[in-house]
């Protein structure tokens, strides 16, 4: 009952969505998920041409790593190495890395489908990159900025939202980080540990919604 | 020649032949909010940028333009406070100085910014460009995580200042 009462409001928020409106900013956006939410379903390209579905395509993990980034972005660039690394790290425990791309190519045409493609293979991606191009995925994690991280873990209801935030304390140098905020959550749920923090903030690029 | 022509064509062969910099002042965020929080009815209006982000960079201009546009009129002060790596201060002066931008300039020098972004504005994100406008030492406020063209800052910037006089 309590699904179908969620399914209807995100039914009506995406419907809010459609109509043409002008997202113009950060105030005007739904607030997201929080942590201790179920995470929202999501089906989407990857680069490979498949249809990449939350509930399907890691239905035998014990979670994901979900990292909304794209190609353009200085702060996702300097990040691409430590999301190849997280996803190494822990694919093989469970948590794989899905990157998603959610800014609109028309605004920012570096961010397109075939941009994808080449970034991807360039970087030898293992994990999917898919394209939200109807921003919806965006809008319903409440991803603000690339890159925006949330970690997930499986559990009977489907897959929960238990981190939200930074992948660490250092975009400029890796070197200096001291808190690896992504790996140390990941960690504690696999350890069956509380995640702490659960939510973080950093600098990072704004997404580039839709100009209508 | 006028003294001011004078002094300005000085400036301007200085900046070109690199003598002069444009002073970028590092900042924690504490500084810059007791700034604002002691500046009576002057309209603050801060806007946080990198040189890395090119819907910043894109926008700076009109910020610029703002500050020259309205000065004579009311009490307002323009702060662009980069958000650069701490390290990049001399590549911020450089680009800075190229520009002749009339708002004093700052970096951020704290660290972490999961530590800071929240006492700038509990609703922001993080993301940038983001601007912040401020008045009667703090009490009022309005935050706004978007680029800015020059005709929807002014908007914004006229209705802040009619909506806290």
């Amino acid at each position: 009952m309590t699904r179908t009462i969620t399914s209807i409001a995100l039914a009506a928020l995406f419907a809010a969505f459609a109509l043409p409106i002008t997202i113009v900013g950060g105030a005007d956006l739904p607030d997201g998920v929080r942590v201790g939410d179920l995470a929202p379903e999501f089906r989407l390209k990857n680069v490979d041409g498949s249809i990449v579905a939350l509930s399907q395509t890691f239905a035998n993990q014990k979670g994901a790593i979900v990292v909304f980034t794209c190609n353009h972005c200085p702060y996702s660039v300097k990040y691409e190495d430590r999301i190849i690394e997280l996803h190494d790290t822990f694919g093989p425990q469970g948590y794989p890395v899905v990157a998603i791309n959610p800014n609109d190519p028309i605004v920012q045409p570096e961010d397109s489908f075939e941009g994808m493609v080449e970034r991807a293979k360039e970087k030898g991606f293992k994990f999917p990159y898919v394209f939200d191009e109807s921003q919806k995925t965006a809008l319903s994690y409440g991803a603000r900025r690339t890159p925006h991280v949330f970690v997930l873990s499986k559990q009977k209801k489907g897959f929960v939202v238990e981190y939200i935030g930074a992948i660490d304390d250092n975009p400029n140098d890796q070197a200096a980080v001291s808190a690896t905020y992504v790996a140390n959550a990941v960690r504690a749920l696999i350890a069956g540990q509380k995640v702490e923090p659960t939510f973080t903030k950093a600098i990072g690029c704004t997404i580039k919604w839709k100009k209508s | 020649m006028a003294p001011g022509m004078l002094s300005a064509s000085i400036l301007v062969i200085l900046l070109a032949s690199g003598v002069v910099r444009a002073a970028v002042t590092p900042v924690t965020i504490q500084e810059l909010k007791q700034r604002y929080q002691q500046g009576g009815d002057t309209v603050y209006v801060v806007n946080f940028w990198a040189t890395w982000c090119r819907p910043c960079v894109k926008e700076l201009p009109h910020f610029d333009s703002l500050q020259r546009a309205h000065q004579a009129m009311r009490p307002v002060r323009v702060l662009l406070v980069s958000v650069d790596d701490p390290k990049d201060r001399e590549k911020v002066a450089k680009f800075l100085a190229a520009r002749s931008y009339a708002p004093q300039s700052y970096i951020v020098s704290d660290g972490n910014p999961s530590k800071w972004i929240d006492a700038v504005d509990t609703t922001w994100s993080g993301a940038i460009p983001a601007t912040l406008f401020v008045r009667n030492n703090g009490k009022h406020r309005r935050f706004v995580e978007e680029e800015f063209s020059y005709q929807h800052l002014e908007q914004t910037f006229l209705r802040f200042c009619k909506d806290t006089q």
